[in-house]
């Protein structure tokens, strides 16, 4: 930062730890207000894998067993994974490229809000609504689907698949940065939907075709579908030390992507 | 090469310390566009300043300049004395910006909550409803509001943080009469109050009646700066209106007249020196009707000034 010679510096003043928090809760607490209140939103990220997911697993099939859990267990694991993937992409990169691209973000840029606040807002607000989606499933899979489980498991559940979605939204963020306003729904859904059946989210795994099971393999949703599945008692592929190690090389490279974008949006064009 | 018109210069040195805002040399490159060329540019404590200029002159790329949205090819922009991100600068300041997306399921009271959040010592939030307006329509969402309304919740969003600087790109566009009086009355109790607010408009009479200064931007260059009179002045001379049974050619032929044109029923004689001019045609129609005189406005001043200009940017290239 430049000495500043001038007399202004007397008068700078840092926030307290305190005032930064609030400032945090707020913008997260109307993130997810704003969102809720969208009801298309709110309806499609929530309703698509709660349909599947009773459709799939309730209604058909729903006697039978994969790899040795019901079916109705199973499922709420997949489709658990697809819907806090949705929850994180669309709460992120939709949001994230309709306001750059018609300049909100820049007036929020403007004022002292701290830029981190932006994107942890969106963050939360996804993890809500994955927590409401599983919470769903579950509930759906307990009353109709004879789904039983203890609650340290279903909170590992829970937890595996909220914190599952982080990877996700950290490809929301990436994608924000390089797509148009009018565009992102439509570019996320030609990623989002193929990426979920590549990874077994919807036809399980063992039924899909060889050459497609080799693709699952480096696709991330299919990592975090392991692991849920494994707390599920499933049978999974791999330890869940290697299907964490992808997710955690797969953020990283998405927040580098976002940080190439952020800078971008700054004025700047090197790192 | 580009020549610039000479500016005023002011008799006093500007005191560093009085300098709030500054653009030093700046030039700014959208690829092959040069939206800002070698430009200097100073805000001074407790003034408004008009950067006045036609759309695509460079006038929000200025700002944005200022408030750190963008960086400079070269030259510097400063604020407070400090780099335009400068969080802390950024919480001495407010900002409404031209947008074409504010969250439309958010109410009006819960935006301004958000912004007033980010500040040390924001304005109550009943007080910046009332400077904009908004006492009425605290609790609508905003896809309810009208354009207007709208304008003023970005100007609410703006000075919610009691900023010290503040930084209006365009802001009175689409408001009608009332409002956009409402709005220069709202500006005018800031400044009066110590703050300091740098405007961008191309509504002349908005600077004209607002402006402490106004620097006359045209294709990224300011080629004048001055009091509103100071501008005026660049072009001398009155406006005659009259209606009158005279041809054009006769009044065009009346010695001191530089331009005649036909405004609906009326004339209007652009004149160096209108009592000899008013003379003449009182003589030569006794049955003239409807005159006025008034000196030239910032219209013409502007409207000479960015075609002198243009003509010297042909001539060079």
């Amino acid at each position: 930062m430049s000495t500043a010679t001038m007399t202004w510096s007397n008068t700078q003043v840092q926030r307290s730890p305190g005032h930064t928090a609030t400032i945090y809760l707020k913008e997260a607490k109307y993130e997810f207000l704003k969102n809720l209140r969208l009801r298309m939103h709110t309806m499609s990220v929530l309703s698509f894998p709660i349909m599947f997911y009773v459709l799939f697993g309730l209604v058909l099939n729903a006697k039978q067993s994969i790899a040795g859990a019901g079916v109705p267990t199973y499922m709420m694991a997949t489709f658990g994974t697809f819907g806090v993937m949705g929850a994180a992409l669309f709460g992120t990169a939709a949001g994230l490229a309709s306001d750059r691209g018609l300049g909100w973000l820049q007036v929020k840029r403007a004022s002292p809000m701290p830029p981190f606040a932006y994107f942890f807002a969106k963050v939360v607000t996804s993890m809500i609504f994955s927590t409401i989606i599983v919470l769903a499933l579950f509930t759906l899979g307990y009353a109709f689907g004879g789904v039983r489980m203890p609650f340290a498991q279903f909170a590992g559940l829970l937890g595996t698949l909220v914190a599952g979605s982080l990877p996700f939204s950290a490809m929301g963020l990436a994608l924000g940065y390089f797509t148009g306003p009018n565009s992102a729904p439509a570019t996320i859904n030609l990623i989002y939907l193929p990426m979920s059946f590549c990874s077994g989210l919807w036809v399980p795994f063992m039924f899909l075709p060889k050459m497609v099971q080799q693709i699952a393999l480096a696709m991330p949703p299919y990592h975090l579908a392991q692991l849920a599945l494994g707390i599920v008692g499933a049978r999974s592929h791999e330890s869940s030390a290697a299907h964490w190690g992808v997710l955690v090389a797969f953020t990283m490279i998405c927040l580098g992507v976002a940080r190439i974008g952020f800078q971008r949006d700054q004025g700047k064009l090197y790192g | 090469m580009i020549a610039t018109l000479q500016q005023p210069q002011r008799a006093d040195i500007p005191n560093l310390d009085s300098m709030v805002a500054s653009l030093d040399g700046v030039n700014k490159n959208y690829g092959t566009i040069r939206a800002l060329r070698s430009v200097d540019f100073r805000v001074r404590a407790g003034e408004i300043v008009a950067l006045l200029g036609p759309n695509g002159a460079g006038k929000t790329t200025a700002v944005k300049l200022l408030l750190g949205l963008l960086q400079p090819n070269s030259g510097r922009a400063r604020v407070f004395g400090g780099d335009p991100t400068n969080p802390e600068n950024r919480m001495r300041t407010g900002a409404m910006l031209q947008v074409g997306r504010v969250p439309e399921t958010l109410r009006v009271c819960e935006h301004i909550d958000l912004f007033s959040s980010y500040y040390q010592k924001p304005m109550a939030s009943a007080d910046v409803l009332a400077a904009a307006g908004l006492e009425k329509i605290g609790d609508r969402k905003f896809g309810d509001l009208s354009g207007g309304q709208r304008q003023r919740v970005l100007f609410a969003l703006a000075i919610c943080g009691d900023p010290d600087l503040l930084f209006l790109d365009e802001p009175t566009v689409g408001l009608d009469v009332e409002s956009r009086r409402m709005l220069w009355d709202e500006i005018r109790k800031m400044v009066s109050r110590g703050k300091t607010v740098l405007l961008t408009t191309h509504y002349l009479q908005e600077a004209d009646a607002l402006a402490d200064r106004v620097a006359v931007i045209h294709q990224g260059e300011i080629i004048a700066q001055g009091t509103p009179s100071e501008i005026k002045a660049k072009t001398a001379g009155k406006r005659i209106r009259c209606i009158t049974s005279l041809s054009v050619s006769t009044l065009r032929q009346i010695p001191g007249v530089t331009e005649v044109k036909e405004d609906r029923e009326a004339f209007e004689l652009h004149v160096i020196e209108a009592e000899p001019i008013v003379r003449e045609l009182l003589a030569r129609d006794a049955r003239l009707s409807g005159l006025e005189v008034t000196s030239a406005g910032l219209e013409e001043a502007f409207l000479a000034l960015t075609q002198d200009a243009t003509r010297e940017a042909n001539h060079s290239n």
